[in-house]
């Protein structure tokens, strides 16, 4: 089971899901705090969740504040940052770019991909903690006492 | 012949606040601010890994508010506040990080804090501002936990400097309150 972990956490990094800021969470992570990294995780996607919410409202107006949206997205791509959500992060690029540019039809687009990641990669790291919890408290990277 | 006192047992205490000491018990306190969550409890981890007293806040506004230095009363006791290190980032809403460092060095009480600016956005003269308006460093997010333990490191050996120069005063003070009482044959 713990190997089936392992396979599952290093199938998020070989396909980008994940970067390095991932390992470095779970580097902070020992007996007194070992479900750090899920908790971070959870704070994520409630905080992503609002600023989604937020920027579709923005966007289903129909008026483009782009100088808004860019600021919701700095935000997003921070906390996306923060966690190694390598592939979200690179769409929070793209949309800022696309904001910059003032090309409406192209956040549009991006934010369609962006909400995707956003959902896969909520749903593979819910599966990754679930089975971690179950395996037990080996399988998570610890820092040595 | 009256007993003369030695040096050690004269007790030259004074009211100034380095009775906080830098030793190895005692924790460096940490003042932390940012707008994100997921950036506040990631910072708080860093610098509770890295063995320091942490205080989050969401923003300059409520910062300013621990520290005393918005005008109204703070609500901790403001002469018992002892903070080694601000870290602020630089975006946020309302006051950004830059003007909470301007205040921050404005203030008699506090200008001698450290101030680090971390910032997802490397951005020269935005580094060059923050470092001129006397930012201690500029760290780049997301923050490592190399950062965090050299900071720690430094501020260490800063704490341990001034107790020991306020130890060599205190030494000073008492081997001439020593020398006179000899000279007077008390």
């Amino acid at each position: 089971m713990q190997r089936q972990v392992a396979l599952i956490k290093q199938s998020l990094f070989d396909q980008g899901y994940l970067d390095e800021q991932f390992m470095e969470l779970e580097e902070l992570q020992d007996d007194a705090n070992p479900n750090f990294v899920e908790e971070v995780s959870t704070l994520y996607f409630k905080d992503s969740a609002r600023l989604i919410n937020n920027i579709d409202q923005a966007l289903e107006r129909g008026s483009f504040d782009f100088n808004r949206l860019d600021s919701y997205m700095h935000q997003f791509k921070g906390s996306s940052t923060s966690i190694g959500a390598n592939k979200v992060k690179a769409e929070c690029t793209k949309f800022r770019e696309y904001c910059r540019a003032g090309n409406a039809e192209g956040c549009l687009r991006t934010f369609q991909q962006l909400k995707k990641e956003h959902s896969t990669l909520r749903k593979k790291l819910e599966h990754y903690f679930q089975l971690a919890r179950q395996a037990g408290p080996k399988e998570t990277a610890r820092r040595p006492k | 012949m009256a007993e003369v006192l030695r040096p050690e047992m004269l007790d030259i205490s004074s009211n100034d606040n380095t009775s906080s000491l830098a030793s190895s018990t005692e924790l460096l306190h940490v003042l932390a601010v940012d707008d994100s969550m997921v950036d506040r409890k990631f910072i708080e981890r860093l610098l509770r890994v890295s063995s320091c007293k942490v205080t989050v806040v969401d923003s300059a506004t409520r910062a300013l508010q621990y520290l005393g230095l918005d005008g109204e009363n703070s609500s901790v006791g403001f002469e018992d506040l002892k903070i080694n290190l601000i870290m602020t980032d630089y975006s946020m809403p309302g006051m950004t990080g830059y003007e909470l460092l301007k205040k921050i060095k404005e203030s008699s009480a506090f200008r001698e804090i450290p101030v680090v600016i971390m910032s997802s956005e490397n951005i020269l003269p935005r580094i060059d501002r923050c470092l001129e308006e006397g930012a201690e460093d500029f760290l780049l997010k997301p923050v490592k936990l190399a950062d965090v333990k050299r900071l720690r490191d430094s501020l260490m050996k800063a704490e341990e400097r001034a107790f020991k120069n306020m130890m060599h005063k205190r030494d000073l003070e008492a081997n001439d309150l020593y020398s006179q009482l000899k000279r007077a044959k008390i």
